[in-house]
Order: structure tokens, then C-alpha cells, then sequence
């Protein structure tokens, strides 16, 4: 099995790391960094809940190699909240109740604020499809719609 | 057909005596909340250890044969192998499928199976064989070297069939699961009595949980000898049935529950403990072992499908007379919790209404299917889609408005049920299905070919145990000197913010802030056992076990402050950290040093409470008369859908669930319950189904069994009522499972309302709706 050499930045920091060629960027971060935010329940890029920001797009990490973030930049979930301040998102989430059991809520964190990066003042509409990727079992996705709504309305993500 | 009025009007709430509360009902921050929102929950599969072990399972890929020969000597010998076990291995590997033995139960007959499959494997996704590896790829190849030769044998697929003589058996002795039968008053002098006699036959299908965490745990074993495992579970009390398939003491097991990234009844029975207790058993290292999704899909439980028969003798007024009802349950290829789902389908299956003269018969039937266990509703969604669909259908023999119906035959307070167990709370059944109904408002009319209907479904459900199984809950509440306190519960979260109740629940007891309580919860062998998260039962059990420490110490706090401020206890609270005269606030003292004085005089500052639920002997299985459960929740939802009758297309337009929860400690996590619980409920209504073909799963990805995302329905408004008359904390009952109940009848019902047509079955597809109109064309 091959390995390359890459540098990347996560959330900040830059990483220089031997990873081999089938290694996706999820097993990258949560096996080579420790960093257990993005979540993996299904492998297959069909639930979103290891969805990390990649030069800021949101991407599923399952279905990115780790080769393939060689000179790119990485946000995971641990990467949103700047020196303890909660981002208004963040903010948002706990306030609405928009988490339950939390499994989606790092990928869904992160294809919201993509969304707000994108499209500051999103329709209700806008929101539901940006966060069609991301699949929660537990809210029924109620709060988590009304928490980007408030996220939005104090000034993006 | 439009049944129903376009608008309905809710009658004013009966007066309510609700004491204000501090912190309980509140709609507080969850003390969960933060670290989720910033990635720092750890789940159970986001662990490791120095030196671990992968571990894989070996599974059956068909449903029903004998296994000629298993090999696992080329996979053993494979570099980087550590460890692989077989059936030979394990001379006692048996597994309790039986609920877990928290209170000393007996193990009920037939509910032992192999942990691994020693010669015969009865579904796809069998267990067969484990390896542990030291990493994944090569444990994954590992698998790829086991060699299997089955000798296919014929297998039964649909209960039905596997009732009927000469079948083929799936374990011996029969494919009888578990029968469970009502017989109340006198069916057959009821029938007779009844102006009209309405039957018909309701099916529902197999639902996977779908929880977006598939199963996963780490174990090691410890320098005591005892075997660890953390595990995402629902049921820490296991470590009971995973000692004694694994061969040890129970007091060298210890299960470490992480939050569960959902369970929903999937994560009740036993999942990867002890597989993972049996390789660090045999490794002495640790293994960490992880579902994937496809493997979750197939190997884990379903919701069970059902086939349900009412025949309803009504009187022309509108009253039902008499019920017979036959249902069955496809159980799977193992027992697991079947007896029990069925039980519960069997008591709900008249649903909320009084009727004097009933028969039940209800059987679980073996089949080459996936094993069928909890799931959210536990039977009760089953039922409720079969007996509401059936007052709907009633109202429209008599030509009856359904809230009319409903009403006549509604359960109050001080009825009696089907089993003959005595409603003792109140039973807000018209409150709560007017007020679902109202919030719909006026009704859209028609679009052409697109007909708008709406359908209403009333339903009671159990929360806490059946009261034959003794159930009770420890919990530990301590005050530290500097006025913090500590909660020690077994208490699995579920994400539904058990833990947070617990917090808010002491907070309000202690009178202190809800970031002053810290809760340490979910170790089998640190924590009080506060038994499992399930059945609707830790606000009730835990909750109750934690007011009751909480409380005592509460007790030890005020008598000695009583000393201080020479004061009658009654006269004096407690709340934002002190203890105060209620007539001079101003006379106080910081919990703190209440606490300080207490500790020197050695007055104990922590209580361990135990509290226990009704205790009950088990009833007649040949015609059930007493008391099964605690109590029961009472609500309602009400939906208004369009029909495209060319297309066949049903979108969900209005969706409003109402339920008197008791008494919120949590008020937005109790709306966040209606509100996932309606989703789920939904989706069970209009997309989900797992679909088995001769015993092959054909949906085993989240791309081919569908859930609802984001775009596929309105939000459901949840409507709150508290009547206080719970038998939780502060009147508090049971909403997690309550909340999926009612949504797929209301659906089937609406959809009936629009198109003049019922669909019997579930999911409602497009594809049904077409085959129905064209029944009535």
C-alpha cells in the first residue's frame, strides 16, 4: 500500500502527515489526529455526519481521501468555535434545543455555516435544502431549521 | 369523503393546580448541550486505547441453513490475527434475549439463543465467527480467509405461513413465539347486541431505527481482572447477561455507557458487548469493535410487522359494543423482546376507548425474517395505526363526524381498560385530539385533482414497565461543601436529555442553579443501577429515585438550618444556593455552609434512594384481567395531507401533535421529543419500510431505506398540556415514546378523508394510493 506525504491545515493548525493512498479524509482526521468531531454513520457520503469544511466547502470527509487535502485547509467542528466564543450557529443550536443525541450535530454545524458563509440571510427553504445531506434521527430537524433562522437573523454563521 | 368538519373548537381545560417551579419546567440549556455543539461528547466509537485490537463478525449471507463446515485456520494463521472465535470456542455461549435480569427475574423459556451460531444459522446477518486483528484492513481480510459451506434449508418468511402445518420449524418446538389473549365481558352477547359489525385488516411492515450512530464499544480488561466495555447502549444493567455468556462472575464485568447516538429501542438488547468482551477476554488487550451502517442494517432489530384484525360491533348512537381483535407479530429468527412487544400491541389494541366485551388474541410467530424487538412505541404505534384507522372507519358506517365518535367511546379517568387495569390519571383524550384538530385550522379546499384531507388520531400508551417485572431505580444525590452537587444515576442518555431532567430535578429539590449540579451517570459498577432507557421509564423511575435523594438530603439540610434560624423547617426554602425563612428572605445561609456545618457535625450530606414502581404478580396469558402498567400518557395528532389522485402523490400539509406530558421538567426537550417523535412516526407513515425478499434484506444502505431529511415534511407543531396527574416528579408522565404513536394513523386517516378510500397498509406510497382509487372506480 502506497503512502504519501501531505501537508494540510486543520482547523488552524498546519499537519505534515504519512497517510496511505485508500485513507479517507475522515479516518485521517479521526485516526491520524485524534480529532472525533465528524463523525462516521455510514461510509458511504448518505448521512453527513462527518461533513468537515474543505477551503470551505462543506464535502462528506468519508468520501474525500486524505491524498486528495494534500495543500488544503480543513475545518471540522472542533474548528468553528474561535478561542472559546461560540459561533453564532453554535450559539443558536444550544439555545433552539436543536441537539439531541449530538451525532449529527458536528456535520450539521458545518454544512449550516457553509450555508451562511454562502447565503447570509437564507430562506426557510434555503436551509432545508443546504441541510438535505445531514440526517437527524432524533428532532425532526424543527430546531435545527430555527436555529440557522436565528444564526442568521444576529448575523451569519 | 370528507369526514371530517373543516374546523374544530377545543372546550376550556379542566382547572389544574400546578405549583410554580424554579427550575423544572423550564426551558433550560441542556447540561449536554455545549460539548455537543462544539464536538467534545465522545461517543463510544470515537475511543482508543494504547495496543488495541479491531475486531469484525463473521455473518451468515443466507437465511436458513445448516452449517457443514466452518474453517477459520487460514484467517487464524493470517499475520496480525490475534484472535479468532467460533461457536467451539465458546462451550457455554449463550445469550439472553430476554429482557435484561435487572430485578432478579426469571429467564423466560425459549429466550436463550448462541452468541455465535454453532450449526445452524436461521437469518442474513447471522453471527458466525470473531476476529480481532491489530488493524482494521487485515481484520477485514481476515474475515475474507473464513471458509463456509452451508447446506440451504427451507425457509418461512411470513408468519402466516409459518403457522400453518408442516411449515418449516425455525426453532423447536413451534414457531409460536408468544400468545397473550383479553377476554372481558362477554363478546359474543356484545356482537349481538350491535346495530352493525365493522371489520377490517391492518398491515404494517418492518422499520428499521436508523440512528445515525451505528453500534460500536472499546473493551479492555483491567488490572482487577474485570472486563470493561463502553459501549453505546441503552441498558448498562447487560453486564448481568454478557457475564454469563462470557463465563465470569457478574462482578467482573463492568459496562461504561457513552451518550447514545440514538437508540430508540435498537441499542435495548444486547449489541457488540459481548463479542467485545469475549476477544479481551481471550486477548487480554483492547478491541474496539464498530458496526458499519450495512452491518447495523442487517444484523441489529426491527420494528416488528404486524397484521392486525378488528371486528367492531358499534351501536347506531355511536357506541362500540364489542371488539375482537387478532394480531400478529413476524418476531424473526429470534425470541429477543417479542413476547413483550406483542404484549404491549395486545393491551393497546382496542386503543383509548371503553369497551365492555373484548377478545384479544395476539401470537408472535418465528420466521427466517431479521430478529423483531423494541422500537419506539413498542407495539403501541402498531396498534394505534389499526385501531384509529378503525374508529375512522366506524364513523364513516354511521356517517358519524370521527371527533364524535371518539368522544362517545373515549377512556376517562376512573375506567377501565381492556385488561381491566383502572385509568387512575387523567385521561385527556378530547383535550388533546380538539386542540390538535383546532390547531390545523380552517381546512384548504380542494385543488382539482388534488384533494386535501385530514384525519385525527387519539392514542394511550404505557410509560414505566409492565409491573410484573418489579422494576425500580437507584439514584445517588450528594451536597459538596462548597454548595455543588453530585448526581450519581445508571441512567442511560439517550440524547433525550435524561441526564438534563436528573440535573433539573435536583436543582429544583436543592434549590441551586442548574450548572451547580453535576451528574455522573451510565457505569454499571459506579453509578446506582437506575435500570434501563426504555419503555418511557427514566423521568418516571429515575426521576422519581432522584427527587426521593434529593429530597433527603433536602431533609438533613433543613432540619439542621431549622436549629440555626430557629425555625420550623416548613418555614424555610431553598433556592439559588441558600437556605432562607420564607417570611424574612433575608435570614439566610449559603448552601455552602449549611454544608460545612452538616460535614462537621457528620450529618449525612448524600442519600442513596431506591424507588421502586407498583409491584404486580404476572396476569392470566389466557385473559390478562389486572393491572400491566404503571400509568399511561394520552395525546393526539391531527394532519391535513393533499392527494394528487393522478400521480398519487401525498404531501404532508399541516401536522400538530397535543399530548398532556403531566408536567414538563424540561419544556423544550419535551417539545423536542413531539416534535422527533412525530418525524419518526411520519416517516413510518409514508417512506419507511424494510424491505425482505425470501429472507434477503433489499434496503441496507440509508440511500435504499429512507428517512426523513430536512425537505420532506412541515414542521409538526407540538401543543403542551400539563395536567399534573403523572406518576413522575411533580406530576410529571412519560412523552419519548408517546410522541411516535399517533402520527402514521393520523396520516392514513387524512389520506382516507381526501381520496374516500383506506389504505390498510403501511408505508402509504403513491403506488397504493393509485391501486386503491382504482378499486372504488
Amino acid at each position: 500500500m502506497g503512502m504519501h506525504s501531505i501537508t494540510v491545515t486543520v482547523n488552524g493548525e498546519k499537519e505534515y502527515l504519512e497517510v496511505p493512498s485508500h485513507m479517507t479524509l475522515l479516518q485521517m482526521l479521526r485516526e491520524k489526529l485524534a480529532i472525533t468531531g465528524p463523525k462516521n454513520g455510514c461510509s458511504a457520503g448518505e448521512c453527513g455526519a462527518c461533513t468537515v469544511l474543505l477551503d470551505g466547502e462543506p464535502v462528506n470527509s468519508c468520501m474525500v481521501l486524505a491524498v486528495e487535502v494534500d495543500g488544503h485547509e480543513v475545518v471540522t467542528v472542533e474548528g468553528l468555535a474561535k478561542e472559546g466564543q461560540l459561533t453564532p450557529l453554535q450559539q443558536a443550536f444550544i439555545e433552539h434545543n436543536a441537539v439531541q443525541c449530538g451525532f449529527c450535530t458536528p456535520g450539521m454545524l458545518i454544512s449550516a455555516e457553509a450555508l451562511l458563509k454562502r447565503n447570509p440571510h437564507p430562506t426557510e427553504e434555503e436551509i432545508k435544502e443546504a441541510l438535505v445531506g445531514n440526517l437527524c434521527r432524533c428532532t425532526g430537524y424543527i430546531r435545527i431549521i430555527r436555529a440557522v433562522q436565528t444564526a442568521a437573523e444576529k448575523g451569519g454563521a | 369523503m370528507g369526514l371530517y368538519k373543516s374546523k374544530y373548537t377545543a372546550k376550556p381545560l379542566p382547572p389544574v393546580d400546578l405549583p410554580e417551579l424554579r427550575v423544572v419546567g423550564k426551558p433550560l440549556r441542556r447540561v449536554d448541550a455545549l460539548a455537543k455543539a462544539v464536538g467534545k461528547t465522545v461517543y463510544a466509537g470515537d475511543f482508543s486505547m494504547p495496543g488495541m485490537l479491531y475486531a469484525k463478525v463473521f455473518r451468515s449471507t443466507v437465511p436458513s441453513a445448516r452449517i457443514k463446515r466452518l474453517d477459520v485456520s487460514k484467517a487464524r494463521a493470517l499475520p496480525g490475527v490475534a484472535c479468532v472465535l467460533t461457536a467451539e470456542d465458546l462451550p457455554d455461549g449463550k445469550l439472553v434475549t430476554d429482557i435484561p435480569g435487572q430485578t432478579g427475574q426469571k429467564v423466560r423459556k425459549g429466550s436463550l439463543t448462541s452468541v455465535l451460531a454453532r450449526d445452524r444459522v436461521r437469518f442474513v446477518g447471522e453471527p458466525i465467527a470473531l476476529v480481532a486483528a491489530e488493524t482494521l484492513e487485515i481484520a477485514e481480510k481476515a474475515l475474507e480467509m473464513i471458509e463456509i459451506e452451508y447446506e440451504e434449508l427451507p425457509g418461512v418468511f411470513d408468519p402466516l405461513e409459518a403457522m400453518k402445518p408442516g411449515a418449516p420449524i425455525v426453532y423447536e418446538p413451534d414457531n409460536i413465539v408468544a400468545r397473550w389473549k383479553i377476554r372481558k365481558g362477554d363478546v359474543h352477547a356484545g356482537m349481538a347486541e350491535a346495530d352493525l359489525i365493522i371489520e377490517n385488516t391492518y398491515r404494517v411492515p418492518f422499520v428499521e431505527h436508523a440512528y445515525l450512530e451505528p453500534e460500536a464499544g472499546v473493551a479492555w480488561v483491567d488490572e482487577r481482572g474485570v472486563i470493561n466495555i463502553r459501549v453505546s447502549t441503552q441498558v448498562v444493567e447487560h453486564f448481568r447477561s454478557i457475564a454469563k455468556a462470557v463465563g465470569v462472575p457478574q462482578n467482573k464485568i463492568r459496562t461504561i455507557g457513552t451518550m447514545v447516538g440514538g437508540g430508540f429501542g435498537g441499542k435495548e438488547d444486547i449489541t457488540v458487548e459481548i463479542f467485545l468482551a469475549l476477544l479481551a477476554k481471550h486477548t487480554q488487550r483492547p478491541v474496539k469493535l464498530v458496526y458499519t451502517r450495512e452491518e447495523s442494517m442487517m444484523s441489529q432489530s426491527k420494528r416488528h410487522p404486524f397484521i392486525i384484525t378488528h371486528r367492531t360491533g358499534v351501536k347506531r348512537n355511536g357506541r362500540i359494543v364489542a371488539a375482537e381483535i387478532d394480531l400478529v407479530a413476524d418476531s424473526g429468527a429470534y425470541p429477543y423482546l417479542s413476547p413483550y412487544v406483542l404484549l404491549y400491541a395486545v393491551v393497546m389494541a382496542t386503543g383509548p376507548y371503553r369497551i365492555p366485551n373484548v377478545r384479544v388474541d395476539g401470537v408472535a410467530v418465528a420466521t427466517n425474517n431479521p430478529f423483531t424487538s423494541a422500537f419506539r412505541g413498542f407495539g403501541g404505534p402498531q396498534a394505534a395505526f389499526a385501531y384509529e384507522q378503525q374508529m375512522d372507519a366506524i364513523a364513516e358506517a354511521l356517517g358519524m363526524d370521527p371527533m364524535e365518535v371518539r368522544r362517545i367511546n373515549y377512556l376517562r379517568t376512573g375506567d377501565t381498560n381492556a385488561t381491566g387495569q383502572v385509568i387512575e390519571s387523567a385521561a385527556w383524550l378530547e383535550e388533546t385530539a380538539t386542540r390538535a384538530l383546532e390547531a390545523l385550522g380552517e381546512k384548504e379546499p380542494d385543488r382539482g385533482s388534488v384533494k386535501i384531507g385530514r384525519g385525527v388520531a387519539s392514542y394511550f400508551q404505557s410509560y414505566g414497565r409492565i409491573t410484573w417485572l418489579h422494576d425500580t431505580s437507584r439514584a445517588w444525590v450528594g451536597v459538596e461543601l462548597d454548595g455543588t452537587v453530585v448526581v450519581r444515576s445508571g441512567v442511560p442518555d439517550l440524547g433525550a436529555g435524561q441526564v438534563n431532567s436528573l440535573a433539573q430535578i435536583t436543582a429544583e429539590v436543592l434549590g441551586v442553579p442548574l450548572d451547580q449540579v453535576t451528574v455522573y451517570s451510565t457505569d454499571s459498577a459506579l453509578t446506582p443501577l437506575a435500570g434501563t432507557s426504555t419503555a418511557t421509564r427514566q423521568l418516571y423511575m429515575s426521576g422519581n429515585a432522584v427527587y426521593q435523594a434529593a429530597s433527603a438530603v433536602r431533609k438533613v439540610l433543613l432540619d439542621r438550618a431549622s436549629k440555626h434560624f430557629e425555625e420550623d423547617p416548613k418555614d424555610l426554602d431553598m433556592a439559588e444556593g441558600r437556605i432562607f425563612v420564607k417570611h424574612n428572605p433575608e435570614q439566610s445561609i449559603s448552601l455552602a455552609e449549611m454544608a460545612q456545618i452538616c460535614a462537621a457535625e457528620g450529618l449525612p450530606l448524600s442519600n442513596l434512594a431506591l424507588f421502586r414502581a407498583p409491584f404486580t404478580d404476572p396476569l392470566d396469558p389466557e385473559n390478562l384481567q389486572g393491572r400491566v402498567f404503571p400509568d399511561f400518557t394520552f395525546g393526539a395528532q391531527a394532519v391535513e395531507v393533499a392527494v394528487d389522485t393522478e400521480t398519487g402523490e401525498i404531501t404532508l400539509l399541516k401536522s400538530v401533535a397535543c399530548h398532556d406530558i403531566g408536567r414538563a421538567i424540561n419544556r423544550a426537550a419535551v417539545e423536542g421529543q413531539i416534535e422527533g417523535g412525530s418525524s419518526q412516526g411520519l416517516g413510518y407513515a409514508l417512506l419507511e419500510e424494510y424491505v425482505m425478499e425470501e429472507g434477503i434484506p433489499k434496503t441496507v444502505t440509508l440511500s435504499e431505506y429512507l428517512i426523513p431529511t430536512s425537505m420532506d415534511f412541515p414542521p409538526t407543531k407540538a401543543i403542551v398540556l400539563e395536567s399534573g396527574s403523572g406518576k413522575g416528579p411533580f406530576g410529571a408522565k412519560g412523552i419519548g415514546e408517546p410522541s411516535l404513536t399517533p402520527a402514521a394513523a393520523a396520516v392514513a386517516n387524512a389520506v382516507a378523508d381526501a381520496i374516500g378510500v383506506r389504505i390498510h397498509e403501511l408505508p402509504i406510497t403513491p403506488e397504493k394510493v393509485l391501486e386503491a382509487l382504482k378499486r372504488i372506480k
